[in-house]
């Protein structure tokens, strides 16, 4: 159900076929992708540096084509957005192994490094963004102002584009609706409820424990009470340690998940006639997750890569996550501005209280304490 | 040629063409054995950049590494033992039925399947059977029975050693049954015409030549399954319990990277726990295939 997941079962045919194509791709051409402003594309930290948006686009129409991967057309609306773009800037995307996973995407720019058909843009998971920041260009969209300053990089190297809120799902022709986390303790909910994933394993389990954790008066920086949640869920019989995805949902053999709100969301529409699935973001205990998005610093397209970022974060390209059941990034500015899609943006699932975000160092502490007490909580 | 065949035989050595046929077995063994144990061995003493390290040994010193250990050694004794005394058991009445009757026929070639019946599809057939809409969950859900909301199936102590047994009598049948085919009758009749009571029998002949090659057959099954990994993974999505899944989790977790040498340390802990079972392994079999000779 995770993004990973779905994507990792082709990994090793996507590398396969990604240096099967790197033996026959013609090196990239560098020398045609300077703008008007004089400067480099692949050296322009902001539009301005190429001579404003019109420049931009003049150098990136110049190169014609925008290398992406691992974007699945039905995640977070990719298809869509895609063809937005095409149609709004005439430029051909060669979208490659849409069902690669994060560390494929890396691995691909590594292996087809100086070549035409190497990954302009990455969209990675925070783990794998954050150990790679290497690789990046720094680059600050015309809305840079507009993300809050806990979801990017100050010089732009990487930022955050869209993720959510973790949640929780339900099956509610099976279980009484939760009306905090605690209610999963009760008799109601036993051997029902699931997490994403393994927490020392899987993103999404992960944030679900920090989202247990906040729920039970813990903070950011110690999520102990995460997991003595679910050593209590554990003893109380409720915990079911299936690894859920869209079949053990369907067949109701997972009836309550802990998942990214877009995802159970999701769930809920594909489901709709023949479950009633719920999603259920408890208040005060907003915890989100975003992924992330970066420019190749060896982008064989750099003005394109730039022009592909300034899209997304533009009005347009926002709401079309939006569309997609994800949040964007920009959410906040843009229900200020008054310029969100809001029949889209009421569908979300309703949240209460302040979105709480891991910096680095809080999450390198709670991969620790999950390390060291995870198995030991529920084994 | 300018020796005669016969100068190769008296010289002792041996023509080329057989060793030629053995190049696919070792070119096999090298790619598939040799090769994967020394990357696994010297990644085990590496750290991220490649630099030599005792920082992954020291790591299995962490408790849930420890306790992981534990578990598998404990998992494999006690399917091992299960496995054993249930299959032997079943060995006995095999061997016992009459010489290429149906019972016997159908009964090993069952089990012959049923040994290698492991993986991916044994979790399914559980979790189709036993988890909340397995079939006989609903089916005694109509009786009033609620087993729906037990999750034993999921525990290593509980369903993994329920569905690693499944696997394990059938494969002691296996090793176990030319053995228990190799007691004559005529050593039954010897030891009745002496005066020798069933318990003097077992005690003092079967026993003692059945022995070596039941404990021999017990660690195979321990070997057997201390090393499995699909069936478990399969099953246990949470807390990697035994050590083959969290290997898996250093190689694959999106949250904790850069494990993967630590994994290689716990593959090197593995391979030293399997060394130890195979010494014993070939020291019983020299002595059950000494007894037997003799």
């Amino acid at each position: 159900m995770t993004r990973t997941a779905r994507r990792t079962g082709v990994a090793a045919l996507a590398t396969l076929a990604l240096i099967g194509i790197a033996a026959c791709a013609p090196p990239a051409k560098t020398s045609d992708s300077t703008g008007t402003g004089g400067v480099n594309a692949s050296s322009a930290t902001s539009a301005k540096d190429l001579g404003g948006m019109s420049g931009l686009i003049a150098a990136a129409k110049k190169e014609g084509t925008l290398n992406v991967v691992a974007l699945p057309p039905d995640w977070a609306n990719y298809g869509e957005i895609i063809k937005g773009f095409e149609a709004k800037y005439g430029l051909k995307v060669d979208s490659a192994q849409p069902d690669a996973s994060s560390a494929d995407e890396i691995t691909a720019a590594k292996n087809l490094k100086g070549q035409s058909k190497a990954p302009d843009v990455f969209d990675l998971g925070g783990a794998v963004a954050s150990t790679n920041t290497d690789m990046f260009a720094a680059y600050k969209v015309a809305t840079f102002g507009d993300v809050p300053a806990a979801l990017k990089d100050a010089n732009g190297l990487w930022v955050n584009d869209y993720g959510g809120y973790m949640s929780i799902g339900y099956d509610a022709g099976k279980v009484p609706a939760p009306a905090k986390v605690e209610d999963l303790l009760k008799p109601a909910y036993k051997g029902k409820v699931a997490l994403n994933g393994d927490p020392t394993k899987a993103g999404a389990a992960f944030s679900g424990v920090v989202m247990a954790a906040i729920s039970q008066g813990g903070t950011a920086d110690d999520i102990s009470k995460g997991v003595d949640f679910f050593k209590s869920l554990k003893a109380a019989g409720n915990f079911l340690p299936v690894d859920p995805t869209g079949a053990t949902i369907e067949s109701g053999q997972t009836p309550v998940v802990f998942d990214w709100d877009y995802l159970n969301v999701a769930q809920g529409a594909k489901l709709k006639g023949k479950m009633e699935w719920k999603t259920f973001v408890p208040a005060g205990a907003v915890v989100g997750g975003y992924y992330v998005q970066a420019i190749n610093k060896d982008a064989p397209h750099p003005a394109a890569a730039r022009l592909w970022q300034e899209y997304l974060y533009s009005d347009e390209g926002q709401n079309l996550w939006l569309k997609g059941g994800a949040r964007p990034v920009r959410e906040e500015a843009m229900v200020t501005a008054g310029t969100i899609d809001t029949a889209a943006y009421d569908s979300l699932p309703k949240a209460e209280g302040t979105p709480v975000f891991l910096t680095t160092a809080q999450s390198d502490k709670a991969k620790a304490y999950l390390t060291a007490n995870w198995a030991k909580a529920i084994g | 040629m300018a020796e005669p065949p016969s100068t190769l035989a008296s010289t002792g050595r041996k023509p080329v063409g057989a060793l030629l046929g053995v190049v696919p077995f070792f070119a096999y063994t090298a790619i598939f054995l040799a090769i994967p144990t020394l990357i696994v061995v010297v990644g085990a003493f590496l750290d991220g950049s490649g630099r030599p390290t005792l920082g992954n040994l020291s790591a299995l010193a962490q408790p849930q590494i420890v306790s992981a250990f534990v578990h598998s050694t404990v998992l494999s004794a006690v399917t091992a033992l299960l496995g054993a005394v249930f299959g032997a058991l079943l060995t006995y009445a095999v061997a016992t039925a009459r010489a290429g009757g149906l019972l016997r026929r159908l009964v090993t070639s069952l089990c012959g399947v049923l040994a290698q019946f492991g993986g991916v599809t044994l979790a399914f057939a559980f979790i189709a059977t036993f988890s909340a809409q397995g079939f006989l969950t609903v089916w005694l859900m109509k009786y009033g029975i609620d087993l729906a909301s037990t999750t034993w199936l999921y525990d290593w102590d509980k369903g993994l050693m329920l569905v690693y047994t499944y696997f394990q009598i059938p494969l002691m049948l296996i090793v176990f049954l030319p053995a228990v085919e190799g007691l004559r009758p005529q050593w039954r009749e010897a030891a009745e015409s002496l005066g020798g009571s069933t318990w003097n029998y077992w005690r003092h002949v079967a026993g003692p030549i059945l022995a070596p090659s039941f404990i021999g057959a017990t660690l195979l099954l321990f070997t057997n399954a201390f090393s499995a990994y699909a069936t478990a993974a399969a099953l246990i999505s949470q807390g990697s319990p035994i050590i083959p899944l969290q290997i898996g989790g250093t190689l694959s977790s999106e949250v904790i990277l850069g494990q993967e040498n630590v994994g290689k340390a716990m593959a090197l802990g593995m391979v030293a726990i399997v060394a130890v079972v195979m010494t014993l392994y070939v020291v019983l079999e020299r002595r059950t295939s000494k007894w037997l000779g003799s």
